[in-house]
């Protein structure tokens, strides 16, 4: 029985819908470019221990778009008074790959109430030499495809057709996309200089075989922040908390408990 | 009727089988397939041809831009509209260009077009565009911020036309801390400026507002929907409470004239399938990058792309039924604009008169035989004005 409600709230002028489940220390889902969607079974896992709080960003799935969305690092203030306003502390951040670059653009600006950091196949820095995939230009069966390293995960989100509701959503999702991530495509030239403030306990996570940020952009991060650990899942693609959610919260869990040890 | 002139210069040699490993003539296809002797050739026999427009009494000559493409090689419209400029005498020019989107200093724009206004004493028309879905992927250009930079940079444009300058312009995408533009345009108070588009609602709106009036310049479009689009500019003027003027009405096309309509099909078939099937070939992603439309646009839009998709390719019949290619004897294409002017009321045609891979022969043929036999006629049909 899954344990989640959806809620709304206004911050900044903006309806945000939100999901949140379970009971504990507090932690924060930053969902990727292809949004929030829904309350998949890793949250489910999470929130058996935590209080799990995934919103959809603004200008994604049922949050308004605000007219102060001009840029990614709008969404890491927005998230740094999305905790304030919640009076939220000692939260856990996890981001998965658009939603981890705005997680780290919020480690580097105020980690005061942030308890810990994890990255998952995280979009935001540019390495010299490595090909991304261009999701802008890959039809939507081929965006689908390259997420997954199994093909039959890919095969059986292929024969779903959506609702309505959800192609809408998903437009407004490519269309706050590429307003936030279009040129450079997903990363922050800035943003690399400062990685070096991240000082929170962070974990990345990163799939052995992604086709968007292919997994040497794991070891950048790695390198980029002193201290934190590396975990490549093997046989796995963009979304390691989907494709392997099992292994991707055994992680967390593990990494949570180092912190408090 | 104003009767103009448009080129595309695309590259003509290009071998028509790339699509067997390339998805699109834009972008993605690799530059090795241009060969500069050819194209050394090519940009010569095309202003050539422009000139002979001058010389058989086109109104107007077009020039285009467009980036990284076999599809239109004027990526600088205003070096060609340069060298049309001392080069002709009588017609107008228009830049059927500058995607202001694209560029990041405007002022480069109201610039290069105030420079050829003044060589030309105030023969330029001023076209302003959007740009196509791949330019922004070429460009880095944002296509969700792409409605916004296109007023903003007009709107400077205008202001550094209009007002004496130097003044200050702190605008959300363009920062200009002096702005003072040397040369001022010739006209006064300033060209005539023309929006060609393929059929954008926010755009329609726009170039009607009774500030502005624009032509509205409906380009490569089934003949419906080239009557859809006018009649939405009727209606826009409609509500803003004036009634649109047929200036404000334009219609761009592929247009080819021979002897008969059976030797005109078989001359021109080949060449006008090249340019829709071909040149003109992109994937929707590259075509309609998110942001670039809205959101509901792009899905409409989306459909139908994916309604269209057959396994035979659309033949110059398809082309001519459909009304986005007018092609025959004289007597048929007079007959044709004849018909359409009176039933959609446009009074500015724009006429490509060589398209995708058609030879310097036929073209020239081509464009002798129309102004003879069918400019003149065109000419002389009034205006007229036709509710929405």
């Amino acid at each position: 029985m899954p344990n989640y409600e959806t809620k709304n709230m206004t911050l900044n002028g903006c309806d945000i819908s939100l999901m949140q489940g379970g009971d504990g220390p507090p932690v924060m889902f930053l969902h990727g470019a292809g949004g929030a969607g829904v309350w998949l079974p890793f949250m489910e896992n999470l929130a058996q221990n935590h209080a799990v709080i995934v919103p959809d960003h603004p200008g994604y799935g049922r949050s308004s778009t605000p007219d102060w969305l001009d840029e990614l690092t709008d969404l890491a203030f927005h998230y740094l008074d999305f905790l304030e306003v919640r009076d939220l502390s000692g939260v856990h951040v996890i981001g998965s790959s658009l939603g981890g670059w705005i997680a780290a653009e919020m480690a580097i600006r105020d980690p005061s109430r942030m308890a810990s950091l994890t990255l998952a196949a995280a979009a935001g820095i540019h390495v010299d030499g490595v090909a991304k995939g261009d999701l802008f230009l890959w039809t939507p069966e081929e965006r689908i495809r390259n997420l997954f390293h199994d093909p039959a995960l890919a095969e059986a989100r292929l024969a779903v057709t959506p609702t309505e509701e959800e192609i809408d959503i998903g437009l407004k999702n490519e269309f706050a996309t590429a307003n936030l991530a279009w040129s450079p495509r997903f990363y922050n030239p800035q943003l690399r200089k400062w990685i070096h403030r991240i000082k929170l306990p962070t974990q990345i996570i990163w799939g052995d075989d992604d086709h968007i940020f292919p997994a040497e952009y794991a070891a950048a991060w790695h390198e980029l922040i002193p201290g934190s650990c590396l975990e490549i899942f093997a046989d796995c693609g963009h979304l390691p908390h989907v494709e392997n959610p099992d292994a991707f919260v055994a992680t967390f869990n593990r990494f949570i408990a180092e912190i408090r040890s | 009727m104003r009767i103009c002139l448009f080129h595309l210069m695309p590259y003509g040699p290009l071998d028509l089988d790339y699509d067997k490993k390339y998805p699109a003539a834009w972008m993605s296809l690799p530059n090795s397939y241009y060969d500069p002797k050819e194209g050394h050739a090519l940009y010569n026999r095309y202003l050539d041809e422009l000139e002979y427009g001058d010389e058989l009494g086109f109104d107007v000559l077009c020039v285009n831009e467009h980036h990284q493409t076999a599809y239109g090689l004027m990526a600088m419209p205003g070096v060609l509209a340069g060298a049309l400029a001392r080069r002709t005498e009588r017609a107008k020019i228009a830049v059927l260009g500058r995607a202001l989107p694209l560029i990041n200093n405007p002022l480069n724009v109201a610039e290069e077009y105030a420079i050829l206004d003044n060589i030309t004493g105030g023969r330029l028309i001023a076209g302003f565009v959007r740009g196509i879905g791949a330019e922004y992927h070429i460009t880095g250009s944002n296509p969700a911020k792409s409605h916004e930079r296109f007023h903003e940079a007009h709107d400077l444009i205008l202001r550094a036309w209009t007002e004496i300058g130097p003044f200050d312009h702190q605008g959300k995408h363009f920062k200009m801390q002096y702005v003072n533009l040397w040369p001022r345009p010739y006209q006064q108070p300033h060209p005539e400026i023309w929006i060609p588009s393929q059929g954008s609602r926010e755009t329609i709106q726009w170039a009607a507002h009774p500030d502005r009036k624009y032509t509205y310049l409906q380009t490569f479009s089934a003949v419906d929907v080239v009557k859809r689009f006018h009649n939405e500019v009727k209606q826009a003027a409609e509500d803003y409470g004036y009634e649109a003027s047929p200036d404000q009405l334009g219609w761009a096309l592929p247009i080819y004239v021979a002897e008969t309509d059976e030797i005109a099909r078989k001359e021109a078939g080949a060449h006008v399938e090249a340019l829709f099937n071909k040149f003109l070939r992109m994937p929707t992603e590259m075509l309609l990058p998110p942001g670039y439309t809205s959101p509901q646009s792009i899905k409409r839009l989306r459909e139908i792309r994916r309604g269209t998709t057959s396994d035979s390719p659309p033949t110059v019949d398809d082309f001519i039924e459909r009304g986005m290619f007018v092609c025959g004897s004289p007597a048929t294409v007079r007959d044709t604009f004849a018909h359409h002017q009176k039933d959609i009321g446009f009074n500015v045609l724009v006429g490509m008169m060589q398209f995708g891979t058609l030879p310097a022969d036929l073209t020239h043929k081509s464009m002798t035989l129309f102004a003879k036999e069918v400019m003149p006629y065109l000419r002389a049909l009034p205006a007229n004005s036709v509710a929405a």
